[in-house]
């Protein structure tokens, strides 16, 4: 049994905070950072009397991330109550979505969705004390400005396979979002939230597995770890001869422990029924032309736009696309209509350099203007500047902007080409290293990248290393 | 200033708008007889006149409001200890309405807890006596209202409706209530108990003042997306004769569960309308008898989850304890009575899962049945009538150990809340000496041919209730 190999079952549910003006359901603007309890209205602080009015933006976004999953849209949908006790729960209930949601169905990537509902968020509540939970801490205060912003929920079917999976696809997700502009999609700030339903089963099976829910997963980094440590538990278990049991879990980032937080037969019965203060919504043709009027073109599409018409490989055209903003930045670079036109490969490969040396995700943050990119993938092209020296220019733009032929002016990198220049530089390489110079006479050609790096380091790159070995060539007469 | 007092809302309105009565001193004569008040009827009344006199259509006649409504910086407990001192930042949307319109808040009314009760004995105030014979009570949940306008200590007053709040009481003490059509009041601030079925409405000492006042609460709020008001402006009802229209009575209105007295009232009543030139035949309402059941699962569920916000956390009472789960359970063991207490438990079980459908899911569609009864009622007849009630103002206690007749009282109103349909309890009658109900109920919005009739029918009734004002 030990050596039998698992393969995991992975969904996800996704809390999306709407960036809508207003709450969910009054007219509270939504607000991050302010004073506590400053954006709080009856409604959202549920005082006795109040009556929750549903927001038309909410449901426009709702109907947008709708069609982006190629979701069905409910030409109906109703608000249910989901009743629960707790203090970040002002009514003692929240006004969700049940057997009615807005969107069913779908797709996104290779991840089928399986719904996407409309939501308030609960109330932020502090713990005070050492814990930092409620159990065990001194008191708890609540800060109602969270309570009542909008939320999506988006449920897909359990088609990720592994942590690396799972993380990928959230990025995808959280592109697709924010091209939609429905959503700040910070997992730091908890605008976007996933828990995970994770179970396993011998790899070829199709049974599953029971599934534990990994809550508290705030970042992607987060999410990997936490799915990861989950699976290796599961599959302990399992090898021990112990069953997994149903079960919520809290993931501890910091000490990668996973505790529970509840088991099924403590599960909430949450006594779902339809709200009656709010009256069915229905979705008329004029709200869909308008979600479809919005559509941005999405990661997806995007992808396949670099594919068909830039010749980029798949991988290299989803890298670009599903981070938005290294597609933006790829095409403004793109778009740069000067004397050369960079090759869109070229120009790729280049933005890449740029990401591994800055900090920011955004490439646009940095000191590199996109025409300076694409003027120096131009260079590289047009063998103005060798692989090498561009390197170093684009070191000098990331450290201090600028132009990169006035770089390479200034410091002396354009290119040596096949020249007189270069000649003498490779006799003296070779001069210096007679015992290569044997071995490459007697036909042994592995020891010739010893002179190229020579030449290179006297020429601090500019030399290029085609005509380097040209040139050892002619003058061994090889 | 005993003539003021005599007069009806819409006469001394009249008499504002003319010049011949001052609003101030109609305020200060009425709330001095608020402020004496013997029969528990409020629980609030204002201390002054507000500081600039009202003006609109409503002539500054005061107004007394069912301690529900929420009224910004004035006690607003819906009659529960668990609300203690609350008092809420905002006006519910139809006293705001009203006051705009010209008649200011006088006093809050005394009421049975949430709603919840039909004697008005489950107030943490302690009951409200009705003033026909104090050893009785006036009906409930409305019943500080109910009782504040028969004996003359507010002009008019608002209730609620949810299975027969305001009619009920208006019957038990002689005067007239109208639960006007789910919608057509704003249900803004109104402390919930039943969202599907509370309606605010009218209780005045005649069908005219009811129409007045209704004229000005009715209307679209967009703070209440359930809210559609009338397709039509309230007219002051006019009609002396009820020429060619068909009065319906349900079949199974054979007199049984109905005390004697009472069936005599109405069906004097009835001869009265048949003078008038209306025919009365007999209705089919299938399924009217299952109204009762179908009312106390869903009622009460939707109670259970709106009630689920008095948690001792954010405001009114809050018992302290080491532990959360703790304070809750103090907190709202202390805070409600047995009878919230009792409909929290049914309605919790209703929605139970496993129960759901058994439960909740059989009681809407019950509900469904009802409507359709009586739209086909209504293709047949152009009103249904009933008595209100079953039986006169019985004595205070006599029905508190037994919930069942309690809830029995409810049985000729809920089939309209079910239904959401608009009716009218008028007084046509006495018997042993206290006030008989009649019931009219129409199709929806369609309150103004429901006043007209119900204005006929009360002209030629002649009801005195000078009686009960001292």
């Amino acid at each position: 049994m030990s050596d039998v190999a698992y393969e995991a079952v992975i969904g996800l549910e996704i809390h999306v905070q709407l960036s809508t003006r207003t709450k969910m359901f009054c007219g509270c603007e939504l607000g991050f950072g302010e004073p506590p309890n400053t954006r709080t209205c009856e409604v959202c602080l549920g005082l006795p009397g109040a009556l929750p009015v549903a927001n038309a933006e909410a449901i426009h976004f709702g109907l947008m991330i709708g069609l982006a999953l190629d979701c069905d849209l409910a030409p109906r949908s109703i608000f249910h109550r989901k009743n629960y006790f707790y203090p970040d729960l002002p009514k003692g209930y929240q006004i969700s979505q049940y057997d009615e949601p807005l969107c069913r169905g779908g797709k996104l990537g290779d991840v089928r969705i399986h719904r996407v509902h409309l939501e308030e968020d609960a109330a932020k509540l502090i713990h005070l004390g050492t814990s930092g939970r409620l159990h065990g801490s001194e008191a708890s205060i609540v800060d109602f400005n969270r309570g009542g912003t909008p939320l999506a929920e988006i449920v897909t079917e359990p088609d990720l396979r592994s942590a690396e999976d799972a993380g990928e696809w959230l990025r995808l997700l959280r592109t697709t979002l924010r091209r939609l502009g429905v959503s700040d999609v910070n997992m730091e700030e908890g605008s976007l939230r996933c828990d995970a339903n994770i179970s396993i089963r011998p790899a070829g099976t199709h049974e599953l597995g029971t599934k534990t829910e990994l809550k508290n997963m705030n970042s992607f980094r987060f999410i990997e770890r936490g799915i990861r440590a989950e699976i290796a538990r599961q599959e302990a278990l399992l090898r021990a001869g112990e069953p997994v049991v149903q079960e919520t879990l809290h993931f501890d980032p910091r000490t990668e422990a996973i505790t529970s937080l509840r088991s099924k037969e403590e599960a909430h019965d949450y006594r779902y029924f339809p709200e009656p203060d709010l009256t069915p919504v229905g979705i008329t043709d004029a709200m869909l032309e308008r979600a479809r009027a919005a559509m941005p073109e999405l990661p997806a599409a995007r992808a396949e736009r670099f594919e068909r018409e830039l010749g980029l490989p798949a991988d290299g055209a989803r890298l670009l696309a599903w981070r938005t903003e290294l597609g933006d930045y790829f095409e403004a670079a793109l778009a740069d209509d000067g004397d050369d036109a960079p090759e869109p490969q070229a120009l790729a490969n280049w933005l890449n350099e740029l990401v591994a040396r800055i900090e920011t995700d955004d490439p646009a943050e940095s000191q590199v203007q996109p025409r300076a990119l694409a003027s120096l993938a131009a260079m590289v092209a047009g063998k103005r500047v060798t692989q090498n020296a561009a390197k170093q220019v684009l070191d000098r733009l990331v450290a201090e902007g600028g132009d990169p032929a006035a770089i390479v002016e200034a410091e002396g990198l354009g290119a040596i080409g096949a020249g007189d220049e270069l000649e003498p530089v490779v006799q003296q390489a070779l001069d210096a290293n007679p015992d290569v110079v044997a071995k490459l006479s007697a036909g042994d050609m592995k020891p010739i990248g010893v002179i190229v790096g020579h030449v290179m380091r006297e020429t601090r790159g500019r030399a290029d290393g085609g005509a380097v070995t040209r040139i050892v060539r002619q003058k061994l007469g090889l | 200033m005993t003539d003021a007092v005599a007069l009806t809302a819409a006469q001394a309105a009249a008499a504002v708008e003319a010049g011949d009565l001052d609003p101030r001193e109609l305020f200060e004569a009425y709330r001095a007889r608020a402020a004496a008040d013997d029969l528990n009827a409020f629980v609030w009344v204002a201390g002054e006149a507000p500081g600039e006199p009202a003006s609109g259509p409503l002539a500054g006649v005061p107004l007394g409001v069912k301690d529900l409504f929420c009224t910004e910086g004035v006690p607003s407990q819906a009659g529960s200890k668990i609300l203690e001192g609350y008092r809420p930042p905002y006006t519910a949307s139809v006293v705001a309405r009203l006051a705009e319109a010209g008649a200011p808040l006088l006093a809050k009314t005394n009421q049975d807890e949430f709603a919840m009760g039909s004697s008005n004995e489950n107030s943490a105030f302690g009951p409200v006596l009705n003033p026909w014979d104090r050893s009785r009570v006036p009906g409930g949940s409305s019943g500080g209202s109910a009782a504040a306008v028969a004996a003359g200590l507010v002009p008019w007053a608002l209730g609620t409706d949810t299975g027969g709040s305001i009619r009920q009481p208006a019957a038990l003490c002689g005067i007239v209530g109208l639960k006007p059509t789910y919608g057509a009041v704003s249900r803004f601030g109104m402390i919930a108990f039943a969202s599907s079925l509370d309606q605010a409405g009218p209780l005045t000492r005649d069908v005219t003042d009811a129409a007045l006042l209704f004229r000005h609460m009715t209307g679209r709020d967009p703070r209440d997306s359930t809210s559609i008001g009338l397709p039509e402006e309230v007219r002051l009802p006019s009609a002396r004769r009820l020429d060619g229209i068909r009065l319906g009575v349900p079949d199974d209105l054979t007199g049984e569960g109905v005390e004697p007295g009472v069936m005599a009232a109405f069906e004097a009543a009835l001869d009265r309308a048949r003078e008038l030139g209306a025919t009365v035949e007999r209705v089919a309402l299938p399924h009217a008898d299952y109204g009762l059941s179908a009312y106390y699962v869903l009622a009460p569920a939707e109670a259970s989850s709106n009630l689920a916000r008095f948690d001792g956390v954010r405001y009114g009472l809050r018992v302290e304890a080491d532990d959360l789960l703790t304070m809750y359970t103090r907190t709202r063991h202390d805070g409600f009575g047995a009878e919230v207490k009792r409909r929290i438990m049914l309605g919790t079980y209703a929605l139970s899962s496993g129960y759901y459908d058994a439960y909740y899911g059989r009681a809407q569609r019950v509900r469904t049945k009802i409507a359709e009864d009586f739209k086909a009622a209504f293709d047949a007849v152009d009103f249904v009538v009933t008595p209100t009630s079953p039986g006169v103002a019985f004595e205070l206690g006599a029905k508190t150990g037994d919930p069942l007749s309690m809830y029995l009282n409810d049985y000729f109103t809920v089939p309209m809340s079910l239904a959401g349909i608009p009716a009218i309890s008028i007084p046509c009658g006495l018997s042993e000496g206290l006030p008989v109900g009649l019931q009219l109920a129409g199709p929806a919005f369609s309150e103004n041919r429901v006043l007209d009739a119900a204005f006929a029918l009360e002209q030629a009734l002649g009801f005195d209730g000078s009686g009960a004002r001292q």
